[in-house]
């Protein structure tokens, strides 16, 4: 068990309960009979391969079905205590952030700072209460120094922070991220990263992340869960889960240090526990 | 034999920015190179050189000895497929086989090698079910496959693929090493525009590493990964097994390329449980 582990002292945040939906133009329902329990300040890895209803179960989550995408739906989501068939977006979305893969389909004000403000001013937020607001979220996301530049002066790692920041000025309890890093270089991707980190630690944000590029978000997440052909086949803490025998068949871009761990355990060497750095592999390997 | 060759070459977009900078660049037939470097560096610019999509402002790029200048996009693209970053850039047609025969039909290939080159592009890359539907319901790992299936269909001389590996997950990234292990040993040149630097380890092509609109390495890409300082002012990370093997006390002469390598070395360091 790491520190990450979820443990029973967590209150539910967002629970998914036998929940299925198929699509009107399709013939096999997308997401099947899914249950998921998602903890007050988890964060939560959803991975699969493409077409394995990871993105269908987001939408559940944040509201967009069936608000606004019909189709067969049964079972039940509730999200800080909102029955989300139930409730309307607007009072969703001061519980839920959601962030596209691509930030220039958010981001469209004039300047980063009118489009961090942007969601507050749909909320109708006090005048006073905006500023704050937006100045904080600002200020977590390094995005201050731009806040009068226009967002297409910015470099995509400005843009998804920026993104980000308009998500975090909301104050949601939830923020949900669709492959938040995936058009990111390597050394943004992983700011990014730390950045979902900090803000799960410091304002005790709950996030749940699809994402391919596994080895980035390993490091911070308490949870994976696996999804295949619409249904939940993995869930567990990461290390466990990508120690799973089967989870490469699910498609899971396994990091290359889990695979190390998991073909050497298969060869007899059992080292301590399934690494989520490269550094804590070589130490394990040393200590050997 | 050099195929593409960049001779000091500067681009700068008509508002006014440059995005190359004196890049000189000789790829020769049958190379797998991968130009990595942060978003901005001018990679997905310096690909857009070779089929003629850009030209460049001063300096020269050469085709098989033909300038860019002088001939045809249409021409170019015979020769080079490019298979761009943001698939919704690429597609157009209305239905996914239309998508991947436009290009062939174009090249006036005859009809009985179209539909065979067809088939094979829809069975390899897993679009057979979508064969009939708009490339709108595809998923964005999906249509990305599509771009793929399009190019390797009309097999061109050079394929160019702009970050692959977006939104794939892993069976489809094997699929794509697969491929460009065909290609390779097919005789092809690659030219792979990529951040995913897991992906590219274990097929350690020539690396080239762009910052500012230049070329700042270019070279093996063990030896390129190595140069911690190098990488870190280019804002490109080291791939894991690099990273593992860099912090080793006893260690091989050479790192791991792959997973399978790292387990018997590391396997040979002591006997297995079960036999003491």
């Amino acid at each position: 068990m790491s520190a990450r582990t979820s443990g029973p002292g967590r209150k539910t945040l967002a629970s998914v309960e036998r929940l299925s939906f198929r699509y009107p133009d399709s013939a096999r329902a997308a997401v099947r009979d899914v249950t998921l329990e998602v903890g007050e300040g988890e964060v939560v890895l959803l991975a699969g391969p493409s077409g394995c209803g990871k993105s269908t179960l987001l939408r559940c989550i944040n509201g967009l079905i069936p608000h606004m995408y019909h189709g067969e739906y049964q079972g039940r989501v509730v999200v800080g205590g909102l029955e989300v068939a139930k409730t309307p977006m607007s009072t969703l979305s001061e519980n839920v952030g959601f962030l596209f893969q691509n930030p220039e389909n958010q981001i469209f004000m004039f300047s980063v700072e009118r489009d961090v403000a942007f969601g507050l001013q749909n909320l109708s937020v006090p005048r006073e209460e905006m500023r704050t607001r937006v100045d904080e979220a600002m200020r977590l996301l390094g995005v201050s120094n731009l806040a009068t530049r226009a967002p297409h002066e910015l470099s995509d790692g400005q843009k998804q922070r920026t993104a980000l920041a308009g998500v975090v000025a909301m104050r949601p309890r939830l923020v949900i991220l669709d492959e938040p890093t995936s058009l990111l270089d390597p050394k943004t991707a992983l700011e990014v990263a730390e950045l979902i980190g900090r803000l799960n630690r410091e304002l005790g944000i709950t996030f749940i992340i699809v994402e391919h590029r596994l080895e980035l978000l390993v490091p911070l997440a308490h949870r994976l869960v696996v999804m295949e052909g619409g249904s939940k086949v993995l869930d567990g803490a990461p290390e466990e889960v990508l120690s799973d025998p089967r989870v490469e068949s699910y498609g899971v871009n396994v990091p290359p240090i889990s695979r190390l761990y998991t073909s050497l355990a298969r060869d007899g060497i059992r080292l301590p526990r399934n690494p989520s750095t490269p550094e804590e592999l070589a130490q394990e390997i040393n200590d050997l | 034999m050099t195929l593409i060759e960049f001779r000091d070459v500067s681009y700068v977009h008509p508002g006014g920015a440059a995005a190359l900078s004196g890049v000189s660049l000789a790829v020769e037939s049958g190379e797998t190179v991968a130009v990595v470097g942060e978003n901005g560096a001018g990679k997905t610019t310096l690909v857009r050189h070779t089929n003629g999509l850009l030209r460049p402002t001063s300096g020269s790029v050469t085709v098989g000895g033909v300038d860019t200048r002088k001939t045809t996009a249409a021409a170019l693209s015979r020769r080079v497929g490019v298979a761009f970053q943001n698939p919704d850039h690429q597609i157009f047609s209305e239905s996914v086989e239309s998508e991947v025969t436009f290009a062939m039909k174009n090249f006036g290939f005859d009809d009985a090698l179209v539909s065979r080159r067809l088939d094979w592009a829809l069975n390899f890359f897993g679009l057979e079910e979508y064969r009939r539907s708009s490339p709108l319901v595809l998923s964005g790992g999906e249509k990305k496959r599509l771009t793929l299936a399009c190019i390797l269909a009309w097999d061109p001389e050079v394929v160019v693929l702009d970050e692959p590996t977006v939104g794939q997950d892993a069976l489809q990234k094997e699929k794509l090493a697969q491929i460009l292990g065909m290609l390779r040993s097919a005789g092809k040149t690659v030219i792979l525009v990529s951040h995913d630097v897991e992906f590219l380890w274990p097929i350690q092509p020539r690396l080239v590493v762009m910052s500012g609109g230049r070329v700042v390495a270019d070279g093996e890409m063990a030896t390129i990964m190595s140069d911690r300082g190098l990488l870190e002012g280019a804002r490109v990370t080291q791939p894991q097994l690099l990273r593992t093997y860099a912090g080793l006390s006893r260690r091989p002469a050479r790192p791991f390329l792959d997973v399978l390598g790292a387990r018997d070395w590391v396997s040979g360091l002591r006997p297995r449980e079960g036999e003491g």
